[in-house]
């Protein structure tokens, strides 16, 4: 089964953990019910979407109230670090947690002890963790938008929001912010990096980008780096390579754009409905030319 | 909230890049208390900037209120009445991380998003409804979004009066650019 840890943002909302179903636009997991707005909830839904569709795996999430003042990410920590290796997981996907390096280096330790070790990724606040943490090539996956990729170039930004302006002006240029990530040790095994062109990539070299299609509105919508990481989280399961798991979950992300017309007032509701169908057109899809594109 | 200084208290030296040894900081339990802390300072006039931590008291997702240290009594006294007293008071000994202060706006037709660090807000220029938050990491991204989604800025509730993190601190930052221009 593929692990989802994560917060949902309500402060009454209890540890649990366990098998997780998508009811209409609800999660329900251990008897409750989530609504499906952004966040990990959203993840959860694009990667039970994306199950769905590939006859899929047993998504199981470990879920806390959080509403940033860090209370349930730390229980989650706590859990995790005492009773991770329990868990027979394939995949495992860190996403919005309060950063906390310390925490996560308990959880990494929890994760060493699993066998076989899962495929590792990390989005959102546990990726800024992992990066602070200097351990960021134990994991396969980092999954950022090109502001977050300007995070992990700055070996010095502990967080987004203290990146120097110097980087912060070089985000046009992707593939150099990507070396830069590479060059200070903060990049992943494979960087999926979220823009107006995806990009994946790995220490040696850019190995696929995709632009199309393309959709302005979808940089406003809160919650579509949600979805890329979900359907990734089911995708890199199967037989495909990481690299392909990860180009074939940003072109279908891609493609949900294009089946929801968005506006900038789209939900990302909405675009988790489609993406059966987008799956579908982007595995129809030959994406060896825009592959090409992101090596030349 | 950033923009309406009074007269500043304290020689108004308050863009220093450099660090400074009449600089202290000022270290509180969590970043929502920062927030706050800095709103009270600012509204008394003290020349204060938020910051980030040095290295050695960093957790992750903090700030930390820089000051001019021959005034901690006062600020002190300040706090104390708000009932946000610091934890601890450090003088600056290093440069201090500065904040991101790039803002990006991009006009979508009907729609204004404002871009501050990695956060992201948009509405809807007809009624000035807040139609998307974007970006982000840390857990109140999802509770701020769900606050604010759907209000018109007249009505939703401020991201510095929700937020707890460096995200809800960007996503007020935003939420200022997007009221100055707007």
């Amino acid at each position: 089964m593929l692990g989802v840890v994560g917060t949902v943002p309500d402060p009454h909302f209890p540890l649990v953990h366990g098998p997780v179903r998508l009811i209409g636009a609800e999660l329900d997991i251990a008897g409750r019910r989530v609504a499906v707005n952004r966040g990990t909830p959203a993840l959860l839904a694009a990667a039970l979407k994306t199950a769905e569709s590939r006859g899929g795996p047993e998504i199981y999430a470990f879920l806390a109230g959080d509403i940033g003042k860090g209370d349930g990410s730390r229980r989650l920590y706590q859990f995790l670090a005492r009773r991770l290796p329990e868990f027979p997981l394939r995949v495992l996907t860190f996403h919005y947690l309060q950063p906390d390096v310390d925490w996560h280096n308990r959880v990494l330790f929890a994760v060493e002890a699993m066998t076989p070790r899962p495929t590792l990724i990390a989005d959102a606040g546990f990726m800024y963790a992992a990066k602070m943490s200097g351990q960021s090539a134990d994991y396969d996956f980092f999954t950022p938008d090109v502001g977050e990729l300007a995070f992990l170039a700055d070996e010095m930004a502990p967080h987004p929001f203290y990146t120097r302006g110097f980087i912060l002006h070089q985000e046009a240029d992707v593939p150099g912010l990507i070396r830069r990530a590479y060059q200070h040790g903060n990049a992943a095994r494979c960087l999926v990096v979220k823009g107006r062109r995806d990009y994946i990539a790995d220490r040696e070299q850019v190995l696929a980008s995709v632009a199309a299609p393309a959709f302005d509105a979808m940089e406003a919508i809160g919650g579509t780096g949600d979805t890329l990481t979900g359907m990734l989280t089911v995708l890199c399961d199967g037989d495909l390579k990481p690299a392909a798991a990860a180009l074939l979950a940003a072109s279908a992300n891609r493609w949900t754009g294009f089946y929801a017309r968005p506006t900038p007032a789209t939900q990302v509701s909405q675009l988790i409905d489609t993406i059966p169908q987008a799956l579908q057109k982007a595995l129809e899809e030959d994406l060896t030319e825009d592959a090409r594109d992101g090596t030349s | 909230m950033f923009g309406f200084f009074r007269k500043q208290k304290g020689g108004g030296r308050k863009n220093s890049e450099r660090p400074a040894a009449d600089r202290g900081i000022l270290v509180f339990e969590n970043t929502s208390d920062v927030i706050q802390a800095e709103n009270v300072l600012k509204k008394s006039g003290w020349p204060v900037r938020v910051m980030g931590p040095p290295p050695e008291i960093r957790t992750g997702c903090d700030l930390v209120i820089e000051f001019p240290l021959i005034e901690e009594l006062n600020v002190r006294r300040t706090l104390a009445k708000a009932d946000i007293p610091p934890l601890s008071v450090v003088p600056v000994t290093g440069p201090l991380l500065a904040p991101v202060d790039l803002f990006q706006t991009k006009d979508f037709g009907d729609y204004l998003m404002v871009r501050a660090a990695n956060m992201k807000i948009t509405v809807a220029k007809e009624d000035f409804k807040i139609v998307n938050i974007s970006g982000g990491g840390c857990p109140d991204v999802p509770f701020l979004a769900q606050a604010l989604v759907g209000k018109s800025m007249a009505q939703a509730p401020r991201p510095r009066d929700l937020g707890h993190t460096l995200c809800g601190y960007a996503l007020e930052l935003a939420y200022e650019e997007l009221h100055r221009i707007c």
